[in-house]
Protein backbone atom coordinates (compact mmCIF):
# COMPACT_ATOMS: atom_id res chain seq x y z
CA UNK A 1 0.00 0.00 0.00
CA UNK A 2 1.20 3.46 -0.91
CA UNK A 3 1.27 5.63 2.19
CA UNK A 4 2.62 9.12 2.85
CA UNK A 5 4.67 7.78 5.79
CA UNK A 6 6.11 5.08 3.52
CA UNK A 7 6.94 7.64 0.84
CA UNK A 8 8.70 9.94 3.32
CA UNK A 9 10.65 6.99 4.72
CA UNK A 10 11.78 5.92 1.24
CA UNK A 11 12.79 9.49 0.40
CA UNK A 12 14.91 9.84 3.55
CA UNK A 13 16.53 6.47 2.84
CA UNK A 14 17.06 7.45 -0.80
CA UNK A 15 18.75 10.73 0.14
CA UNK A 16 21.13 8.97 2.55
CA UNK A 17 21.81 6.17 0.04
CA UNK A 18 22.60 8.56 -2.81
CA UNK A 19 25.00 10.60 -0.64
CA UNK A 20 26.65 7.41 0.60
CA UNK A 21 27.10 6.32 -3.05
CA UNK A 22 28.79 9.65 -3.82
CA UNK A 23 31.12 9.27 -0.85
CA UNK A 24 32.06 5.61 -1.51
CA UNK A 25 32.49 6.36 -5.23
CA UNK A 26 34.84 9.26 -4.44
CA UNK A 27 36.90 7.25 -1.95
CA UNK A 28 37.28 4.31 -4.35
CA UNK A 29 38.08 6.36 -7.44
CA UNK A 30 40.67 8.41 -5.50
CA UNK A 31 42.54 5.16 -4.83
CA UNK A 32 41.82 3.14 -7.97
CA UNK A 33 41.66 5.98 -10.53
CA UNK A 34 38.88 6.96 -12.90
CA UNK A 35 39.90 5.02 -16.01
CA UNK A 36 37.60 2.18 -14.98
CA UNK A 37 34.32 2.63 -13.00
CA UNK A 38 35.58 0.87 -9.85
CA UNK A 39 33.49 3.21 -7.69
CA UNK A 40 30.11 2.20 -9.16
CA UNK A 41 31.19 -1.45 -9.24
CA UNK A 42 32.07 -1.35 -5.52
CA UNK A 43 28.83 0.43 -4.70
CA UNK A 44 26.62 -1.97 -6.65
CA UNK A 45 28.28 -5.18 -5.46
CA UNK A 46 28.26 -4.08 -1.81
CA UNK A 47 24.63 -2.94 -2.18
CA UNK A 48 23.63 -6.34 -3.57
CA UNK A 49 25.29 -8.16 -0.65
CA UNK A 50 23.75 -5.87 1.96
CA UNK A 51 20.26 -6.08 0.45
CA UNK A 52 20.49 -9.89 0.33
CA UNK A 53 21.56 -9.90 4.00
CA UNK A 54 18.74 -7.53 4.94
CA UNK A 55 16.20 -9.69 3.13
CA UNK A 56 17.50 -12.83 4.89
CA UNK A 57 17.24 -11.11 8.26
CA UNK A 58 13.78 -9.70 7.57
CA UNK A 59 12.57 -13.17 6.56
CA UNK A 60 14.18 -14.90 9.56
CA UNK A 61 12.50 -12.50 11.96
CA UNK A 62 9.31 -12.66 9.86
CA UNK A 63 9.07 -8.90 9.61
CA UNK A 64 6.69 -7.61 6.94
CA UNK A 65 8.13 -6.15 3.74
CA UNK A 66 5.22 -3.69 3.67
CA UNK A 67 6.47 -2.01 6.84
CA UNK A 68 8.25 1.29 7.22
CA UNK A 69 11.55 -0.43 8.15
CA UNK A 70 11.92 -2.19 4.81
CA UNK A 71 10.87 0.99 3.01
CA UNK A 72 13.60 3.05 4.67
CA UNK A 73 16.42 0.47 4.71
CA UNK A 74 15.84 -1.52 1.52
CA UNK A 75 13.73 0.47 -0.95
CA UNK A 76 15.19 3.81 0.11
CA UNK A 77 18.71 3.41 1.50
CA UNK A 78 20.05 0.32 -0.32
CA UNK A 79 17.90 0.97 -3.40
CA UNK A 80 19.15 4.55 -3.68
CA UNK A 81 22.72 3.58 -2.81
CA UNK A 82 22.92 1.24 -5.82
CA UNK A 83 22.44 2.50 -9.37
CA UNK A 84 21.67 1.14 -12.80
CA UNK A 85 21.77 4.45 -14.68
CA UNK A 86 25.50 5.01 -14.07
CA UNK A 87 26.22 1.37 -14.88
CA UNK A 88 24.44 1.69 -18.25
CA UNK A 89 26.08 5.00 -19.13
CA UNK A 90 29.57 3.78 -18.16
CA UNK A 91 29.14 0.53 -20.13
CA UNK A 92 28.03 2.50 -23.19
CA UNK A 93 30.86 5.03 -22.80
CA UNK A 94 33.56 2.36 -22.45
CA UNK A 95 32.18 0.60 -25.54
CA UNK A 96 32.22 3.83 -27.55
CA UNK A 97 35.81 4.49 -26.44
CA UNK A 98 36.47 1.15 -28.20
CA UNK A 99 37.42 -0.38 -24.85
CA UNK A 100 35.19 -3.31 -25.66
CA UNK A 101 36.73 -5.78 -23.22
CA UNK A 102 36.52 -3.33 -20.33
CA UNK A 103 32.91 -2.54 -21.26
CA UNK A 104 31.77 -6.17 -21.50
CA UNK A 105 33.81 -7.16 -18.44
CA UNK A 106 32.29 -4.33 -16.40
CA UNK A 107 28.72 -5.24 -17.33
CA UNK A 108 29.21 -8.97 -16.84
CA UNK A 109 31.02 -8.57 -13.49
CA UNK A 110 28.29 -6.23 -12.27
CA UNK A 111 25.35 -8.45 -13.23
CA UNK A 112 26.82 -11.88 -12.42
CA UNK A 113 28.58 -10.55 -9.32
CA UNK A 114 25.44 -8.73 -8.15
CA UNK A 115 23.26 -11.83 -8.34
CA UNK A 116 25.95 -14.02 -6.71
CA UNK A 117 26.45 -11.49 -3.90
CA UNK A 118 22.75 -10.98 -3.26
CA UNK A 119 22.52 -14.79 -2.82
CA UNK A 120 25.59 -14.85 -0.56
CA UNK A 121 24.18 -11.95 1.44
CA UNK A 122 20.86 -13.76 1.79
CA UNK A 123 22.54 -16.93 3.15
CA UNK A 124 24.70 -14.85 5.50
CA UNK A 125 21.77 -12.75 6.72
CA UNK A 126 19.56 -15.80 7.31
CA UNK A 127 22.27 -17.77 9.12
CA UNK A 128 23.29 -14.83 11.32
CA UNK A 129 19.66 -14.12 12.25
CA UNK A 130 19.02 -17.81 13.07
CA UNK A 131 22.09 -17.88 15.32
CA UNK A 132 20.99 -14.67 16.96
CA UNK A 133 17.54 -16.07 17.68
CA UNK A 134 18.99 -19.27 19.16
CA UNK A 135 21.22 -17.26 21.49
CA UNK A 136 18.25 -15.15 22.53
CA UNK A 137 16.25 -18.37 22.96
CA UNK B 1 37.46 32.96 1.30
CA UNK B 2 40.33 30.52 1.33
CA UNK B 3 40.63 27.81 -1.31
CA UNK B 4 39.99 25.14 1.29
CA UNK B 5 36.80 26.77 2.52
CA UNK B 6 35.56 27.15 -1.01
CA UNK B 7 36.31 23.48 -1.66
CA UNK B 8 34.37 22.41 1.42
CA UNK B 9 31.44 24.59 0.44
CA UNK B 10 31.35 23.04 -3.03
CA UNK B 11 31.51 19.56 -1.51
CA UNK B 12 28.60 20.40 0.77
CA UNK B 13 26.56 21.70 -2.18
CA UNK B 14 27.32 18.58 -4.17
CA UNK B 15 26.17 16.30 -1.35
CA UNK B 16 23.01 18.38 -0.85
CA UNK B 17 22.20 18.22 -4.57
CA UNK B 18 22.80 14.46 -4.73
CA UNK B 19 20.79 13.87 -1.56
CA UNK B 20 17.83 15.91 -2.82
CA UNK B 21 17.89 14.24 -6.24
CA UNK B 22 18.24 10.83 -4.59
CA UNK B 23 15.22 11.47 -2.36
CA UNK B 24 13.05 12.51 -5.32
CA UNK B 25 14.28 9.64 -7.52
CA UNK B 26 13.76 6.99 -4.83
CA UNK B 27 10.36 8.44 -3.93
CA UNK B 28 9.19 8.34 -7.54
CA UNK B 29 10.49 4.76 -7.86
CA UNK B 30 8.48 3.80 -4.76
CA UNK B 31 5.29 5.36 -6.16
CA UNK B 32 5.75 3.58 -9.50
CA UNK B 33 6.51 0.33 -7.67
CA UNK B 34 3.34 0.52 -5.58
CA UNK B 35 1.25 1.46 -8.63
CA UNK B 36 2.60 -1.47 -10.65
CA UNK B 37 2.03 -3.87 -7.75
CA UNK B 38 -1.63 -2.88 -7.59
CA UNK B 39 -2.32 -2.90 -11.31
CA UNK B 40 -0.02 -5.65 -12.62
CA UNK B 41 0.45 -7.88 -9.56
CA UNK B 42 3.55 -9.36 -7.93
CA UNK B 43 4.40 -12.09 -10.49
CA UNK B 44 6.97 -10.11 -12.45
CA UNK B 45 9.04 -7.06 -11.34
CA UNK B 46 7.68 -4.73 -14.02
CA UNK B 47 8.27 -1.59 -11.99
CA UNK B 48 12.00 -2.12 -11.43
CA UNK B 49 12.43 -3.12 -15.07
CA UNK B 50 10.67 0.08 -16.16
CA UNK B 51 12.46 2.51 -13.82
CA UNK B 52 15.89 1.08 -14.66
CA UNK B 53 15.26 1.29 -18.43
CA UNK B 54 13.82 4.83 -18.17
CA UNK B 55 16.62 5.95 -15.83
CA UNK B 56 19.28 4.59 -18.20
CA UNK B 57 17.76 6.47 -21.12
CA UNK B 58 17.42 9.65 -19.07
CA UNK B 59 20.99 9.67 -17.74
CA UNK B 60 22.45 9.22 -21.24
CA UNK B 61 20.21 12.01 -22.55
CA UNK B 62 21.21 14.31 -19.68
CA UNK B 63 24.93 13.52 -19.87
CA UNK B 64 24.94 14.31 -23.59
CA UNK B 65 23.04 17.56 -23.02
CA UNK B 66 25.53 18.56 -20.31
CA UNK B 67 28.47 17.90 -22.63
CA UNK B 68 26.93 19.88 -25.49
CA UNK B 69 25.89 22.85 -23.36
CA UNK B 70 28.58 23.33 -20.67
CA UNK B 71 26.85 26.50 -19.40
CA UNK B 72 23.32 25.08 -19.58
CA UNK B 73 20.88 24.09 -16.84
CA UNK B 74 21.68 20.36 -16.99
CA UNK B 75 25.39 21.02 -16.79
CA UNK B 76 25.09 23.29 -13.76
CA UNK B 77 22.72 20.83 -12.06
CA UNK B 78 24.40 17.62 -13.15
CA UNK B 79 25.03 16.36 -9.58
CA UNK B 80 21.32 16.72 -8.84
CA UNK B 81 20.17 15.09 -12.08
CA UNK B 82 22.78 12.37 -12.72
CA UNK B 83 24.14 11.03 -9.43
CA UNK B 84 21.07 12.26 -7.52
CA UNK B 85 17.85 11.75 -9.43
CA UNK B 86 18.86 9.07 -11.96
CA UNK B 87 20.99 7.26 -9.38
CA UNK B 88 18.23 7.20 -6.76
CA UNK B 89 15.49 6.42 -9.30
CA UNK B 90 17.26 3.35 -10.68
CA UNK B 91 18.30 0.48 -8.46
CA UNK B 92 20.75 -2.33 -8.96
CA UNK B 93 20.34 -4.00 -5.57
CA UNK B 94 16.56 -4.55 -5.93
CA UNK B 95 17.11 -5.81 -9.48
CA UNK B 96 19.57 -8.44 -8.15
CA UNK B 97 17.24 -9.46 -5.31
CA UNK B 98 14.24 -9.82 -7.63
CA UNK B 99 16.25 -12.00 -10.01
CA UNK B 100 17.27 -14.21 -7.07
CA UNK B 101 13.70 -14.43 -5.76
CA UNK B 102 12.31 -15.45 -9.17
CA UNK B 103 14.99 -18.13 -9.30
CA UNK B 104 14.17 -19.34 -5.77
CA UNK B 105 10.47 -19.65 -6.63
CA UNK B 106 11.44 -22.21 -9.30
CA UNK B 107 10.85 -19.71 -12.04
CA UNK B 108 14.29 -19.99 -13.57
CA UNK B 109 13.00 -19.09 -17.04
CA UNK B 110 11.35 -15.92 -15.73
CA UNK B 111 14.51 -15.05 -13.77
CA UNK B 112 16.67 -15.44 -16.86
CA UNK B 113 14.16 -13.48 -18.93
CA UNK B 114 14.14 -10.70 -16.33
CA UNK B 115 17.93 -10.41 -16.35
CA UNK B 116 18.22 -10.51 -20.16
CA UNK B 117 15.33 -8.06 -20.71
CA UNK B 118 16.77 -5.72 -18.08
CA UNK B 119 20.38 -5.64 -19.26
CA UNK B 120 19.51 -5.31 -22.96
CA UNK B 121 16.82 -2.73 -22.11
CA UNK B 122 19.26 -0.60 -20.08
CA UNK B 123 21.82 -0.50 -22.86
CA UNK B 124 19.35 0.13 -25.68
CA UNK B 125 17.70 2.90 -23.66
CA UNK B 126 21.08 4.53 -22.90
CA UNK B 127 21.99 4.42 -26.60
CA UNK B 128 18.63 5.90 -27.66
CA UNK B 129 18.87 8.59 -24.97
CA UNK B 130 22.29 9.59 -26.22
CA UNK B 131 21.15 9.66 -29.89
CA UNK B 132 18.02 11.71 -29.12
CA UNK B 133 20.09 14.20 -27.15
CA UNK B 134 22.78 14.48 -29.79
CA UNK B 135 20.30 15.14 -32.62
CA UNK B 136 18.66 18.05 -30.76
CA UNK B 137 21.44 20.60 -31.00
Amino acid sequence: MLTVTGLIGVMFGGAAGAMLRLWVGNVVSRRAGTRFPWGTLTVNLSAAFLLGAAFGAWQAFTVSLDGLGWGIAAVGLLGGYSTVSSLSLQTLTLWQQTRRQASAGYLLTSVAGGIALVALGYVTGSATSDMFMQVLG
Amino acid sequence: MTARNKGNKNTLKTYAAVGLGGALGAGLRYVIGMGALQTLGPLFPWATLAVNVIGSGLIAWLATQARQHPQGHVSRWHHFWLAGFCGGFTTFSLFSLEALLLWQRNQAVLALLYVLLSVSGWLIAAYIGQRLSASKT
